[in-house]
């Protein structure tokens, strides 16, 4: 299967131009920088209070673990987008693609094994780092949150969200305008994301819409407020504002509908790229 | 090598036609390259022969008009199985080793992993890059990419080549090479469709060539004939008279004169003796008749200047 090749391709040059040895260095560092961070926080904790409570742990923990995730979220939005970026547009006007495009392969296989490539990517990286502080997480303070399968998840597949654009916008921009693109949806996504927090908390019914209208734009933030809804425990979920709040937590239909956003971003791109002229 | 299956021509065209905005790139290409030639394709630049290569590849949708490659239309992706490609810009995945570069396109090809250890060793011996098989394309001089360009159109044993330019990067040794392996490929029956400026190449490879003007084929022949047969004579007589030229004109449409001196383009040889009596019998005296072939460069100057 010629998408195959493909995909092993767009691995190896990650490989290749050491991309993929730099996020490895630099995930390892994080992990290690968080478990040094939250080993003595805990310890701290344990000195000035003595004994805490299970749901004490809880809180204290879950709020640590969210910080981290937090910025993995971050992280994978940005992955998502200077990885496959050029991934398309920059073959293109090189004419790297003509002499691949002119052998006995698809176009869709071309496309569709470049995403399935980057996709793997991160999902690989997204779960090895938020298992990384799960566990670490896990093994100090022997809490472990719910639905942290999901989570990861959830994580994973706003990977994907962003990196669909970032293709599906690289079969008809150029590199920089596919990375302004990209960014810029993803900036107004988190605004509008925050907007709705803010509008839920304070009662305001446009503020609330504003914020669902961004996600239906791209749903990557609507996805991360979801997962760390999930796996927040009750009494969290009970505080009316933290950092990390989730006074509107998007529905089960905004997952479906982000599934059903890759895919159709997914097909447009495949539509767009098997009509433009190489 | 095994040649178009079922007989037919190697490539055909009707009236292909591309459209950027409202230039057409190509305005009306109909051509014919059969089986086992070696077909050159001339134009001076922005005439449209790489957009009518980009066509026939499948790399850009025609707006208007039929083509067919060994006998299947347009699109059909099986068929590049058995088609070769040497771009204009040989740029590839410069990241990549010599030998990883033409193990991916022979994969991208179908060639099974046996197929692929026998050809790639061989064909870096043909491009002389036996040397350079664990280097990165990135280190690779422009020359160096040419020709492991050239090896990857190789790999599948194709019926029929496309090189787009093959020589731009190469020295006169790189030169020497390429044509080598275009007389080999002709030897072995693979049709050759070579795009290229330089005519001292296209001269010494080509069986026929098509000249491209303004997105149309304005001429085409075979090259023999071609050059064999138009020759270029320079009169000398004692005076240039109007009633002279107007009827050197039925000789020729391509006609000029400098003092004494007449220069016109026949097609010809054979007219000679009659031109030189016509010559004479007009009175004004002939000094000199100097008949002299026209080399390809010459030709191709005149033709896309509309002059032959």
């Amino acid at each position: 299967m010629r998408l195959g090749i493909i995909a092993k391709l767009t691995v190896r040059e990650a490989q290749r131009r050491r991309l993929l040895w730099v996020a490895l260095g630099l995930g390892a560092a994080f992990i290690a920088l968080f478990s040094v961070g939250f080993h003595f926080v805990h310890q701290e904790i344990i000195t000035q209070h003595g004994m805490v409570s299970r749901a004490e742990t809880q809180v204290f923990a879950n709020f640590f673990l969210t910080a981290g995730l937090y910025v993995i979220n971050f992280l994978s939005v940005m992955m998502a987008v200077l990885t496959s970026v050029g991934t398309l547009s920059g073959e293109i006007s090189s004419h790297t693609i003509q002499s691949l495009a002119a052998k006995p392969i698809r176009r869709w296989e071309i496309l569709l094994g470049k995403w399935v490539g980057y996709a793997g990517m991160l999902a690989a990286y997204m779960a090895g780092l938020s298992s990384g502080i799960l566990l670490v997480v896990y093994l100090i303070s022997g809490y472990a949150p719910e639905n942290w399968l999901g989570t990861i998840g959830f994580l994973v597949l706003e990977g994907w969200v962003v990196l669909t654009v970032s293709i599906l916008g690289g079969t008809f921009l150029s590199t920089i305008a596919n990375g302004v693109l990209a960014l810029m949806l993803y900036g107004i996504a988190f605004v509008g994301g925050w907007v709705e927090q803010i509008g839920s908390l304070m009662g305001s019914e446009a503020a609330i819409n504003i914020g669902i209208i961004t996600s239906l734009l791209l749903p990557s933030e609507a996805l991360w407020r979801r997962a760390a809804y999930l796996m927040q425990p009750a009494l969290i979920r009970s505080l009316p504002a933290n950092p990390f709040g989730t006074a509107s937590v998007p529905s089960p239909a905004m997952v479906v509908y982000a599934g059903l956003y890759v895919l159709a971003l997914l097909g447009a791109a495949l539509w767009i790229f098997a009509r433009r002229d190489l | 090598m095994t040649g178009a299956a079922g007989g037919g021509a190697a490539i055909e065209t009707h009236h292909l036609r591309k459209e950027y905005g409202e230039k057409a790139a190509v305005a009306d290409l109909t051509l014919q390259v059969e089986q086992g030639e070696v077909f050159g394709f001339l134009g001076p630049n922005g005439a449209g022969k790489t957009t009518a290569v980009k066509m026939l590849l499948g790399l850009t949708a025609p707006t208007a008009g039929t083509a067919q490659l060994l006998g299947r239309p347009l699109g059909d992706a099986a068929i590049r199985a058995r088609i070769g490609f040497l771009p204009e810009h040989f740029r590839f995945h410069e990241w990549l080793q010599a030998a990883e570069f033409l193990d991916l396109h022979g994969q991208l090809f179908g060639l099974a992993a046996e197929k692929r250890a026998q050809r790639i060793p061989e064909l870096l011996d043909l491009v002389g890059l036996t040397d350079a098989a664990g280097r990165r394309l990135s280190t690779f001089s422009k020359g160096m990419l040419q020709r492991v360009g050239l090896a990857q159109a190789l790999l599948p044993e194709p019926d029929l080549v496309f090189l787009d330019e093959p020589t731009s990067g190469l020295d006169p040794l790189g030169r020497r090479l390429v044509r080598d392996i275009i007389h080999q490929l002709k030897a072995a029956g693979t049709t050759v469709f070579l795009n290229s400026h330089l005519l001292s190449e296209v001269e010494v490879t080509c069986d026929r060539v098509a000249f491209i003007k303004d997105g149309q084929v304005v001429r085409t022949a075979s090259l023999g004939a071609l050059v064999e047969g138009m020759t270029e004579v320079v009169l000398r007589v004692g005076r240039v008279t109007p009633e002279l030229l107007d009827g050197l004109r039925r000789w020729s449409g391509d006609l000029r004169a400098d003092g004494r001196n007449v220069t016109l383009t026949i097609d010809d040889e054979e007219v000679l003796p009659a031109l030189a009596r016509w010559v004479v019998d007009q009175g004004v005296g002939l000094y000199a008749l100097a008949p002299q072939q026209l080399s390809l460069e010459e030709l191709f100057v005149r033709v896309v200047e509309g002059q032959a």
